[in-house]
């Protein structure tokens, strides 16, 4: 909403300055974004008189001047052919910026001359794009602020123009006067009185108005206009094509300027048809559908069921409430107008509007909520305007429906404002503030003016009453915590899962991302996801149409931009939603990591190695310690079709998967662009079991004095053997003895075939025994080592390796 | 010079040149060992009268300390030259890279939440979670934004697909982390002090914009509270959040369904020089947004509005990243170019704490 401040005085009786006003506004809720003030730039120049003219010794097109100054008689060089003795001057002097020509002035040298200042144009002024001379003023005094003659002789060019932003429950503030009467609350001046005189008709409209019932109900309550005649319809005045010029509107013709003006004045949306275009009477109906109509913008509009229009006899002439129709548009020609106010629903206005995708000033005026009361009212000041500036004779006014009935009363609680606001403001103060913005107060009920649709309860009350307080003022008071003493724990203990998941993957060397909760459907479809469930409706782009079924394709995609930079080794991950429907509860917790190229760089010493699974395996191991996984849990192979089938592994308690790892499948890896090797890990923290009772203690520590005895044991078994079926005999075989049991080698490959046969390979294990209550004696270890032996060559049909 | 003393300079001077262990047991034997020339001399004491023996016998005994400390030490010379002479030839380039360690980063998006989280925990507040895919009525119709109101409309809304055959209305990518305040006040009722850090969207993208981004949500709900409470709880937590002595804030009536009175909050600040300074200069910045629980929002979660009443605000936690931290742009956040994380990135253990510090 813009509008200069000279408008606002229409409205506002006020002392106040520019910025005790713009201050205000933004304190009241109506935030100022920008202030234009011409005067600003014009604040340093004054006036003064040329005393004396006379040619330049050395130049032809210069003139040496003695200029009268507040600072005493200057010499002037200057260029203008009218620069001469007697005149009257806008002086800029050295030190000065002039802003038509982006210069500092100094004090100069002109052919030899010195010059002390300049006498400037209108254009080096930017008060226009004249440059055929000096400006000339035919009044003012020497020393006199040009600025304050601009206000006395030519207001609009030093009228600054005042910017905010409406918030959507504000539509009185649409209107040059809702503002002022905030300000005036707020005691920045006196709210003028608008006197409404009814203009009486002269004859009977022959143009009928009448609202399709349908419409009564909800849509159109009242339609109101009448006939003008005999108008003359040319530029309108300057004073109105300067207003609308300050606000960037573009003038047009009187009778359109009139309506735009009641627009932007009294938040006063109004239509003029040419009386001559429209055939018959007009008619407020909705739409049947498949109608088309050539609007003002010149963009012919389809229009759908139930969407309301003006129509006359023939055909559609306007699209109600939102934008009038070209073929029946005021012109130069027009002579007889018809002078159209409505109140139009702003649902109904909201969903054409938007339907459409027009936005008009009306539109968005309708669809906040324009003041129903001033329906009839805004049409005769309206008409004064119309036969003020384009003559011409008014008809009796014609109306169908009538102003919706609004009125509503709410409890004013004047105590309960102190207690909300927290600011002592005496209720005589919040009575007085509430009758100033227009309420009614019988007793401690208030009913809110006609032009606020928005106060719909107490709470709205206190808002208008502390918004006028200012807020400005409220003092912090101390929030005291509920409880004394050491407060408790405030995470959840997922809370601090999801936390403890992200420090350690960060503590592992790896970088966390946050990528966005959508992905392509092609994407999310190579990880489960992609169903319409998770289908955004209107996605922003085509990167972005379906939530994520899981966090490594966002990773993936990262790894591919991140490769395409020139980066070729390195660890990201992220800790966050994943989708596996589109209700509010198909939502759960992820971490993933996922280590791209070689697992260090190239160094003098040979780290350099490609990233594997067990890699991957290692840190989801160390994630799921962190986040208090027990440190057994089973391992298969069901992992899900993005994993490389024989190099992932799931671990799991039961049927709770609580991570996954293993190489990507190196087809997912090119459909995303990915180079590898890759391998990834997916962790899902809400599966890890939550042990059944918090206890700090720890079980006892038993030690034993007795010296830990390690065996080996090598076994040939098939290649298709996992170690894991090994290790799990070789344990069972004393659970008491056997302390731990470790791959520590494996023999495997052509070499291994070569020496084991076909299809063999070799597992080492190392057994650590442990004596609890004696030293073993070697016939002891030997039974155990024969009875590991026994175990594992049982388990695994393999063989102890000779 | 007596025998002794004769037998003590040879032993010595051997043991001085000699020149490795070897050597010097050679010496040993000769001198201490059984049939050595001391040991020998040992023996002849038992011939020898109790005078004579006891003279002889303390002289050869301290003889024979003598060289058997002397052989120690000349043990441990030659070890250590030894040992020099090996170190001599053990030199390494030590300006040589240590072995690579990856060096892992945190988020600032998460930092801050946890700097957030920190600061609140502190003044009693709980950290409350909610859905991301939200029904519109937990996005909207809870939180007094009726259908038709033009708020909805400016939330800029990403919809679900829905079904033809569901008659539903569309669930919603929830646009704030307000809907959190009611699943909050549902689950918990009143009182209750809550907040809510997570994800939002919105159908925007520029140069400022990004379809997602953080919010954290702030809720009080108890039988006093007061906007001047809200007013000393966030300067509080700028205070704290910007590591400043003083912040001075600056509240704003403003508008939005959900708090009545609503109020934009201003931090006071400077730009000087481009750098931003929180508590000083002349410039103020738009932070968040606040205001009292609108009735109908505690009636909408169940809560009696005639007998609890209080305040919630929302913040963008991107946004207060960019602040602090001075990140330039909100896009980079969500592109993960490996650069950026590490330049901005958080080490694994600075772990933002309010006994501790918040940052380095």
């Amino acid at each position: 909403m813009k509008f200069t401040l000279s408008w606002l005085k229409d409205h506002l009786d006020t002392e106040a300055s520019l910025d005790e006003i713009t201050e205000a506004l933004t304190d009241l809720g109506l935030e100022v974004e920008e202030v234009v003030n011409p005067g600003a730039k014009l604040a340093p120049f004054t006036l003064a008189r040329v005393v004396h003219a006379e040619q330049h010794p050395d130049a032809d097109k210069l003139r040496v001047c003695r200029v009268e100054t507040d600072e005493g008689e200057k010499q002037i060089v200057c260029g203008a052919p009218n620069a001469r003795a007697g005149i009257t001057v806008v002086l800029c002097k050295p030190g000065d910026y002039v802003p038509g020509i982006d210069v500092t002035l100094g004090v100069g040298k002109i052919r030899g001359v010195e010059s002390h200042g300049m006498m400037a144009s209108e254009r080096e002024l930017e008060l226009s794009d004249e440059h055929n001379g000096i400006i000339e003023l035919p009044s003012g005094h020497v020393g006199q602020k040009f600025v304050d003659w601009l206000a006395e002789n030519r207001p609009e060019a030093v009228d600054p123009m005042i910017h905010i932003k409406i918030t959507p429950n504000r539509p009185d503030a649409l209107g040059v006067r809702g503002i002022a009467r905030d300000l005036a609350a707020r005691g920045l001046g006196r709210l003028k009185p608008l006197a409404i005189e009814p203009v009486p008709g002269g004859f009977e409209s022959p143009i009928k108005v009448q609202i399709d019932p349908a419409l009564k109900e909800k849509g159109c309550p009242i339609f109101a206009g009448r006939l003008i005649r005999g108008v003359t319809n040319g530029p309108s005045p300057d004073w109105l094509q300067q207003r609308l010029r300050a606000i960037g509107l573009r003038p047009i013709s009187a009778l359109v300027d009139i309506t735009n003006f009641f627009t932007f004045d009294l938040n006063r949306p109004l239509h003029v048809f040419d009386a001559a275009k429209v055939k018959g009477n007009l008619r407020i109906h909705p739409a049947k559908g498949g109608e088309e109509l050539l609007a003002l913008d010149g963009k012919t509009y389809a229009l759908r069921d139930g969407m309301m229009l003006i129509s006359d006899d023939e055909q559609p002439e306007s699209l109600a409430g939102i934008m009038g129709g070209e073929l029946s548009g005021c012109s130069d020609t027009t002579v007889d107008v018809f002078l159209e106010s409505a109140y139009w629903d702003p649902i109904t206005i909201a969903a054409t509007g938007r339907a459409l995708k027009i936005n008009s000033d009306a539109r968005y005026r309708f669809e906040r909520g324009v003041d129903p009361e001033f329906t009839l009212p805004g049409l005769e000041l309206a008409t004064q305007m119309v036969l003020d500036l384009c003559g011409g004779e008014a008809s009796d006014v014609v109306v169908d429906g009538v102003v919706p009935a609004n009125t509503r009363a709410y409890r004013l609680d004047p105590a309960r404002v102190i207690s909300l606001v927290g600011m002592d403001i005496p209720e005589a103060e919040q009575r007085a503030t509430l009758a100033a913005l227009g309420f009614a107060l019988n007793g401690d009920m208030a009913t809110p003016p006609s032009w606020r649709p928005d106060v719909l309860g107490e709470a709205d009350l206190v808002e208008e009453v502390a918004r006028i307080a200012s807020l400005t003022k409220l003092v912090g008071k101390p929030l005291a915590r509920e409880t004394v003493g050491v407060p408790g724990p405030i995470l959840t203990p997922m809370q601090m899962r999801e936390k403890a998941a992200r420090r350690t993957l960060a503590a592992l060397g790896y970088n966390e991302c946050v990528t966005y909760s959508f992905i392509d459907g092609a994407s999310a479809a190579l990880f489960g996801g992609g169903q319409d469930a998770t289908r955004i409706d209107n996605p922003i782009s085509s990167e972005m149409t379906h939530m994520r079924p899981d966090l490594l394709p966002g990773l993936l995609q990262a790894a591919a931009r991140n490769q395409a930079r020139g980066f070729a080794d390195f660890a990201l991950f992220e800790v966050g939603p994943a989708f596996t429907g589109g209700e509010p509860g198909d939502q759960h917790l992820q971490a993933a990591g996922l280590l791209v190229g070689h697992a260090a760089p190239r160094d003098p010493y040979g780290s350099r190695r490609p990233v594997d699974v067990f890699d991957a395996k290692a840190d989801a191991e160390a994630v799921l310690a962190a986040i208090g996984a027990p440190a057994k849990v089973q391992v298969n192979r069901k992992a899900a079709g993005w994993w490389h089938p024989g190099r992932s592994g799931v671990m799991a308690l039961g049927p709770k998967a609580l991570a996954v790892f293993g190489e990507v499948h190196p087809r997912v890896l090119r459909e995303m662009g990915v180079k590898g090797p890759a391998v990834a890990f997916t962790i899902w923290p809400e599966n890890v079991p939550f042990p059944k009772a918090k206890m700090p203690t720890r079980p006892a520590l038993a030690l034993s004095d007795l010296q830990a005895v390690d065996r080996d044991f090598a076994f040939v078994v098939d290649a298709g053997v996992e170690a894991l079926t090994a290790v799990n005999a070789a344990a069972g075989a004393d659970k008491v003895l056997i302390e731990s049991v470790r791959v520590f080698d494996q023999f495997t490959g052509e070499k291994a075939e070569a020496q084991m046969g076909a299809g063999k390979k070799s597992i080492a294990l190392t057994v650590r025994l442990q004596p609890r209550d004696k030293t073993l004696t070697d016939a002891e270890i030997e039974a155990v080592s024969a009875k590991i032996v026994e175990k594992v060559t049982k388990a695994t049909g393999g063989t102890l390796r000779g | 010079m007596d025998a002794l003393d004769v037998l003590k300079a040879k032993y010595l001077d051997e043991i001085a040149a000699a020149a490795d262990e070897a050597s010097l047991e050679e010496i040993r034997l000769a001198a201490l060992g059984k049939k050595g020339e001391i040991s020998l001399k040992m023996r002849e004491l038992g011939q020898m009268t109790p005078e004579e023996r006891q003279t002889t016998g303390a002289a050869l005994n301290r003889l024979k300390d003598e060289i058997d400390a002397a052989l120690r030490a000349r043990k441990t010379a030659l070890a250590d030259a030894a040992l020099d002479a090996r170190l001599a030839t053990e030199w390494l380039d030590v300006t040589l890279p240590g072995r690579p360690r990856p060096r892992g980063t945190i988020h600032p998006v998460s930092q801050v939440m946890e700097e957030v989280t920190a600061i609140f925990a502190d003044m009693g507040f709980a950290v409350a979670e909610g859905p991301q895919v939200e029904s519109d009525w937990y996005n909207f119709d809870a939180l007094n934004i009726a259908p038709e109101h033009p708020a909805r409309q400016e939330h800029d809304t990403f919809f679900m697909h829905r079904d033809a055959e569901d008659p539903r209305p569309p669930h919603v990518l929830r646009t704030h982390t307000s809907p959190v305040q009611i699943r909050a006040m549902q689950k918990q009722g009143a009182p209750i002090r809550v907040i809510a850090p997570g994800r939002v969207y919105r159908m925007d993208m520029d140069q400022t914009h990004a379809p997602m981004f953080h919010q954290v949500e702030g809720l009080a709900i108890g039988k006093d509270i007061s906007m001047a409470n809200l007013k000393w709880v966030l300067e509080e937590f700028c205070r704290a959040f910007f590591e400043v002595e003083n912040v001075e804030l600056r509240f704003r009536a403003s508008h939005f369904p959900f708090t009545e009175p609503s109020a934009e909050v201003d931090i006071r600040c400077s730009w000087e020089g481009g750098q931003l300074k929180i508590g000083e200069g002349d410039s103020w910045m738009e932070i968040l947004g606040s205001g009292m629980v609108h009735p109908k929002v505690l009636e909408s979660a169940g809560v009696d509005p005639t007998e609890w009443q209080g305040f919630a605000f929302g913040m963008g936690i991107d946004r207060l990243a960019m602040l602090k931290y001075g990140i330039p742009d909100l896009r980079a956040f969500f592109e993960s170019d490996l650069r950026w994380l590490r330049h901005y990135g958080f080490a694994a253990l600075d772990m933002p704490t309010v006994f501790g510090g918040l940052s380095r």
